[in-house]
């Protein structure tokens, strides 16, 4: 076995035992902490396969930031398991049928008729001086120039969507005017009053 | 002495395990060394500007105080609480000290001077600096302490603000240099102007943005409402003693450091002189090497240090707006800015 093959089991095994510890743990943060887990390992993978580029932003984005507002989220949350095992029995039947489809799918598009040993030809190693980042930008930025700037601005309006969906009034908060406390005077609050002394 | 390089040569050949080893040791153990000292550093120089004396009874001036501390916290008890999740509890620490020192890796310290020469230098140190939050977040969880997890609800929040700030920063280096390898952005800033030449200048809104946003991710004063010590007691780490106590302040000192030394590599020409090489280039000292970085390292931490003892705590919602609505819309504006400087070849980038 070569280190690459040796290197590329490790990461593969941890990426699975990951994967099943996020569906099988009963702790959602413990979930979320497997799935940020796997998420590394299969950065691992990602650069064994010479595409750093991909491997960093996939900790950057998705452990980087996707991650921590998760866990942001499902730490706040009262989580209760009962009530959320309640319709377990209830549901079965539609979700193993949702599950079998979509093993199906799932087996159509990776499955032995499309990958395999036989289909795919063996990666050839780039050469040491390779730059997957320009590689990448130079395909990014022209021949597939459209659908990237399209993408970006479906991007920009979902952005927009969700603060506009947080933006209503309410009137019960205080909120701070920073350009108001900035600008206030000297003379605004504080009132000299000139006084006789007393005698 | 040749022996010795002949033998480095071939441990480079026959155990490059065992030499990548040597190289790591290499650049850790000074690093915590100077960890310690920085602890040290900080003491006597906030001492001295509140007109105190600071730390002066270990060792002459104090000097030992460093290795007693850590001698002290070596040998103290683990208090771990009931109902805490005991293994999250002792891998947070890990998780503040482990991206703090693997991000050294790409760290070029003079010409050559590197562990890994990657390409994408740049981004591995962001990345590595973006997961340092888990630690934080990790701890106040696992403690099962209100003010624990109040500390990481709010470093949570921080981290990701700032973290957006930071990475536009980042951005404007890399037009400017064009790489993201970290030894190409230190060669971009060599010209004959000297100090003038570095990308302190043209980028001068985002070299502020970038310390300042660096200041806010290590969760240092005036940033520190993860600890805050008059609200929250002192955030996520209250309920940790002992090592895992240790691990969390080497962690944030080593953050520090990173940040002082990143600043002066992306912004204050790292290792090169700043004066211009026409004049110094081989007289002893002045000339491009690894001490200009440690004297650029040193000024960019006594900033750190000068920040905490000058400045009051921001209020959280002042925190939250200075990130997401000034320093975001400055660095996009000067991204442009410097996009438009490279494309028209102006002075810096002709």
């Amino acid at each position: 076995m070569t280190f690459e093959k040796f290197v590329f089991y490790v990461f593969a095994a941890i990426l699975v035992f990951a994967a099943t510890m996020v569906i099988t743990r009963r702790n959602p943060v413990h979930s979320a902490l497997f799935l940020v887990l796997a998420f590394f390992s299969s950065a691992g993978i990602w650069l064994l396969a010479e595409a750093e580029f991909l491997a960093i932003v996939l900790i950057l984005v998705y452990v980087g930031a996707v991650m921590v507002l998760f866990l942001f989220v499902v730490m706040m949350l009262d989580i209760d398991l009962a009530t959320l095992r309640a319709g377990f029995i209830r549901h079965m039947p539609l979700a193993l049928l949702m599950a079998v489809v979509m093993a199906v799918e799932l087996f159509m598009v990776v499955g032995p008729g499309n990958f395999g040993l036989d289909k795919v030809p063996a990666p050839v190693a780039q050469a040491a001086d390779y730059n997957n980042t320009e590689s990448l930008g130079s395909v990014l930025y022209t021949v597939y120039m459209y659908p990237f700037e399209i993408a970006a601005v479906i991007l920009l309006v979902g952005i927009i969507a969700a603060i506009g969906l947080t933006m209503r009034k309410r009137p019960e908060t205080k909120f701070q005017d920073p350009s108001v406390q900035v600008k206030v005077k000297k003379a605004d609050r504080l009132r000299v009053v000139k006084m006789e002394a007393e005698d | 002495m040749e022996s010795l390089i002949a033998l480095w040569e071939w441990l480079g050949t026959n155990l490059i395990v065992l030499q990548i080893l040597i190289k790591i040791v290499v650049i850790v153990a000074p690093l915590m060394l100077c960890v310690a000292y920085f602890t040290y550093a900080e003491r006597k120089l906030i001492g001295y500007m509140q007109v105190r004396i600071g730390p002066n009874r270990v060792g002459p001036k104090g000097w030992l105080q460093p290795i007693a501390d850590a001698v002290k916290l070596m040998f103290k008890e683990i208090v771990i609480p009931t109902k805490a999740n005991k293994t999250l509890f002792l891998i947070a620490p890990l998780l503040t000290l482990g991206p703090a020192l693997a991000a050294w890796a790409v760290f070029p310290f003079s010409e050559g001077l590197v562990l890994a020469d990657l390409n994408a230098g740049l981004l591995y140190i962001l990345a590595l600096t973006s997961i340092g939050v888990y630690g934080v977040i990790i701890a106040g969880w696992a403690s099962n302490s209100k003010y624990a997890f109040l500390g990481a609800m709010r470093s949570a929040a921080q981290i990701v603000a700032y973290e957006i700030a930071m990475g536009f920063a980042l951005v404007g280096v890399l037009v400017a240099a064009g790489s993201l390898n970290l030894g190409e952005i230190v060669r971009a800033q060599q010209s004959d102007a000297g100090i003038f030449g570095w990308f302190w200048l043209p980028l001068l809104p985002l070299f502020l943005i970038y310390f300042i946003s660096g200041v806010a991710e290590t969760n240092r004063a005036p940033f520190d409402v993860a600890e805050g010590e008059s609200e929250i007691v002192a955030g996520f780490h209250v309920e940790y003693s002992g090592m895992p106590f240790a691990v969390f302040f080497l962690g944030e000192y080593a953050n520090m450091i990173l940040i002082s030394a990143l600043t002066a590599l992306l912004f204050l020409g790292g290792w090169l002189s700043p004066l211009p090489a026409s004049w110094v280039d081989g007289v002893f000292l002045l000339g491009d090497g690894i001490h200009w970085l440690f004297l650029k390292t040193m000024f960019t931490g006594f900033f750190f240090l000068w920040f905490r003892a000058t400045f009051p705590r921001y209020r959280y919602d002042q925190i939250m707006r200075l990130g997401w609505k000034v320093f975001i819309p400055i660095t996009i504006v000067w991204i442009l800015v410097v996009g438009l400087m490279v494309v028209y070849q102006f002075a810096w980038f002709s």
